[in-house]
């Protein structure tokens, strides 16, 4: 079941509530089972995310580095709290335990992309671009 | 033709790597030059990324760290002659000494090679493990797995060449391997570096323990929070299809093995092998009650070997240069090297493979060079999220299973966190805990209302109320997730708060007394 959810979620950003029942018939599983599954994984969203997804590690490793820090900066420059979207539908903000980066942090995901060593600076200048043009395409 | 090594992996990428190969390239169209750029994976050396590599015809030549703000002053400086002038200038990167004093059995290659070449794979000793084991009955690869004294690496160190006995014993029409790929612990990067920089040494591992066992089909369990390594590993997949490495009657010996891979969803526990198991099934991921072991009874009920990347990927040098050549490193029952991941608060973060026995001091200051804030270091968290933070009184501990075991600490998966005195540990065993209720798959009471309950406890002590009735039962509660939970998740978040609790004492008190405790401290 997870690699149709995650095909759904990487097509529509998330999974539909009318998409569980289609899971459901398909797998031949109950609807209840489908929505267990989708809550039980923090990656699933059942609600729809912002143009950019920014996730922001709060793992040791970042939190020896400032990572604590730039959590908060991060909730007040975009004004959100974890799993919270921006009313403009531009932001979303979660928490993300580990990137693997862990020897460059503090580290943030925006999309596909992760970058180290982010200070608060860094940061801002790191969503000035996203809101001056369009994501890069790599 | 001048070769230029641009690396691909998760960290450079995350510093720049990208922008630095563009202007490379833009640069020598400028200059008229004529480069080959090679996207190869890291050396591992990551305070040196995006670590830059020169070859003009006389040897390769390293500079680092290269932001992309650095490159017109470097080419202006004679990069593309490998001149070695510029302050960035590191030499013959195999010469720095904290390569040198390394010994890369399992990642003799990162860093040297283009990932995705099969061809720079084969040319640097890839597939010859392989060769070996297909001259081999399937209990002659078993028998050399046990007898290089490999134990998994993936956190239990459980001994390799037993749990592939158990599989190759089992009868049935249909066996698995898998590989656990969640690596979830905060401070480890070592199989991301083996999925990124080295793809087809993990495939080459799966293959032989496919034959060890009698497995056609394996699946690599992938956390989602690696899209680079989620993007080089399928594309390496790919490859080793379409030559043959992967398939039926693969490099035509008659011998078939398919390989997949699967994504997690984000969670912590899914790197725990049965509720991996689950997920792979597609369920929630909650843990199993063990017996049956997975080895017995595992994916879709079928004899499965769960091993994590490094466990595997240790495979294909153990075939190819013999049990004995790996079991001569290491100490006591440790055999072997380990990847240990220099992380956090760190100056020289990055991957050290070492023979068992490095004292945890030599690793954080000879290699690691203290911290990268220059501040005093206060303590180390080794293992990851449940394992205990260790104060300067035991660092002079050699990185051993049994050692560590001694003092209450975990190796782990090899990860190394460094923090400075500017650390508030009493926060750190806080989100020992607040990382439990997140986490915790549910199963069971200690862990699940437990962790949270600790939450409160901590948060209690720290706001003043009560706080030495507030500590002796954060220690009962500690004592009863310890006893009363089916697996480590739940069994193993106290060890970091227990070591808080004893080695940090101070840091677990009302914040005000705290405060006051770190003027004399300055
Ligand atoms: C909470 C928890 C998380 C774990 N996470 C991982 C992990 O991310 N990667 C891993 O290889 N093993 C992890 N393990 C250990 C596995 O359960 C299992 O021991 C391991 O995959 C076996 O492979 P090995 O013998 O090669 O180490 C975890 C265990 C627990 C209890
Ligand atoms: S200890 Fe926690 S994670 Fe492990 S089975 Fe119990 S509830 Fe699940
Ligand atoms: S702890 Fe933040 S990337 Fe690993």
């Amino acid at each position: 079941m997870l690699p149709v959810l995650h095909a759904i979620q990487d097509t529509c950003g998330y999974v539909p509530k009318t998409a569980i029942g289609v899971i459901a018939k398909r797998l031949q599983v109950t609807k209840a089972e489908v929505h267990g599954v989708i809550s039980f994984y923090h990656h699933f969203r059942t609600q729809p995310p912002g143009q950019q997804v920014i996730q922001v590690c709060r793992a040791e490793a970042c939190q020896a580095v400032g990572g604590r820090a730039l959590e908060d900066h991060a909730q007040q420059a975009l004004n959100l709290g974890y799993h919270q979207t921006s009313l403009t539908g531009e932001f979303t903000l979660e928490p993300v335990y580990c990137l693997g980066n862990c020897a460059c942090g503090p580290s943030i995901r925006i999309g596909g992309r992760i970058h180290g060593r982010v200070t608060p600076e860094r940061f801002n200048a790191l969503i000035d671009a996203l809101q001056t043009r369009p994501v890069e395409v790599q | 033709m001048i070769k230029v090594y641009v690396p691909c992996d998760t960290t450079a990428l995350s510093l720049g790597a990208d922008e630095v190969a563009q202007l490379l390239m833009a640069e020598a169209e400028r200059l008229g030059k004529t480069i080959e750029l090679i996207r190869n994976g890291s050396r591992g050396l990551f305070w040196l990324e995006p670590l830059v590599e020169v070859d003009a015809g006389t040897g390769r030549f390293a500079y680092g760290p290269v932001t992309p703000e650095a490159v017109p002053e470097l080419v202006e400086a004679g990069l593309f002659d490998a001149r070695q002038t510029h302050d960035l200038a590191l030499g013959d990167i195999e010469q720095h000494p904290y390569l040198k004093q390394q010994q890369r059995l399992t990642f003799s290659r990162i860093g040297l090679t283009n990932p995705l070449s099969i061809e720079d794979y084969r040319q640097h000793g890839g597939w010859q493990g392989l060769e070996k084991a297909l001259q081999l009955e399937a209990q002659g690869i078993v028998d050399e797995v046990k007898n290089s004294g490999l134990r998994g690496r993936g956190g239990a160190a459980f001994p390799t060449g037993i749990k592939w006995q158990t599989v190759l014993d089992a009868p049935a029409d249909q066996k698995y391997i898998v590989c656990n790929a969640d690596e979830g612990d905060s401070g480890t990067f070592a199989d991301r570096l083996v999925m990124e920089c080295d793809p087809y040494l993990l495939i080459e591992g799966m293959i032989i323990a496919g034959l060890a066992v009698g497995a056609t089909q394996g699946y690599v369990y992938l956390r989602s929070e690696y899209p680079v390594a989620h993007r080089i590993f399928q594309q390496a997949l790919a490859h080793a299809y379409s030559t043959g490495y992967l398939g039926d009657n693969l490099r035509g010996s008659g011998r078939s093995f398919d390989l997949e891979v699967r994504l997690g969803a984000g969670a912590y526990i899914c790197g725990e092998e049965t509720s991996l198991l689950e997920s792979l099934e597609g369920k929630r991921g909650q843990v199993r009650p063990k017996p049956p072991l997975p080895a017995i009874e595992g994916l879709f009920g079928k004899p499965t070997v769960v091993n994590n990347v490094l466990s595997l990927a240790a495979v294909p040098f153990i075939l190819q240069h013999g049990a004995k050549a790996y079991a001569d490193c290491g100490m006591g029952r440790s055999r072997g090297t380990l990847a240990l991941q220099l992380a956090g608060n760190v100056k020289q973060g990055g991957l050290v493979e070492r023979a068992f026995g490095l004292t945890l001091r030599e690793l954080i200051e000879d290699f690691g060079g203290g911290t990268v804030s220059g501040r005093p270091l206060k303590a180390v968290q080794a293992g990851g999220p449940l394992g205990t933070y260790l104060p300067a009184s035991q660092w002079e501990t050699p990185i051993d299973y049994e050692a560590f075991a001694e003092l209450g600490a975990v190796v782990g998966h090899g990860g190394v966190v460094l923090f400075d005195d500017s650390v508030d540990l009493g926060e750190q065993a806080r989100f020992a805990m607040e990382f439990c209720t997140i986490e915790s798959c549910g199963k069971c009471t200690p862990c699940r209302i437990g962790s949270v309950r600790g939450v409160e406890v901590i948060d209690r002590i720290r706001a003043g109320t009560q706080p030495e009735q507030n500590l002796e039962l954060l220690a009962e509660l500690c004592d009863t997730m310890v006893d009363g939970s089916l697996c480590a998740m739940g069994g193993m978040t106290p060890f970091p708060v227990q070591s808080v609790m004893k080695h940090f004492p101070e840091d677990l008190q009302p914040r005000t007394s705290e405060k006051s405790g770190e003027t004399t401290h300055a």
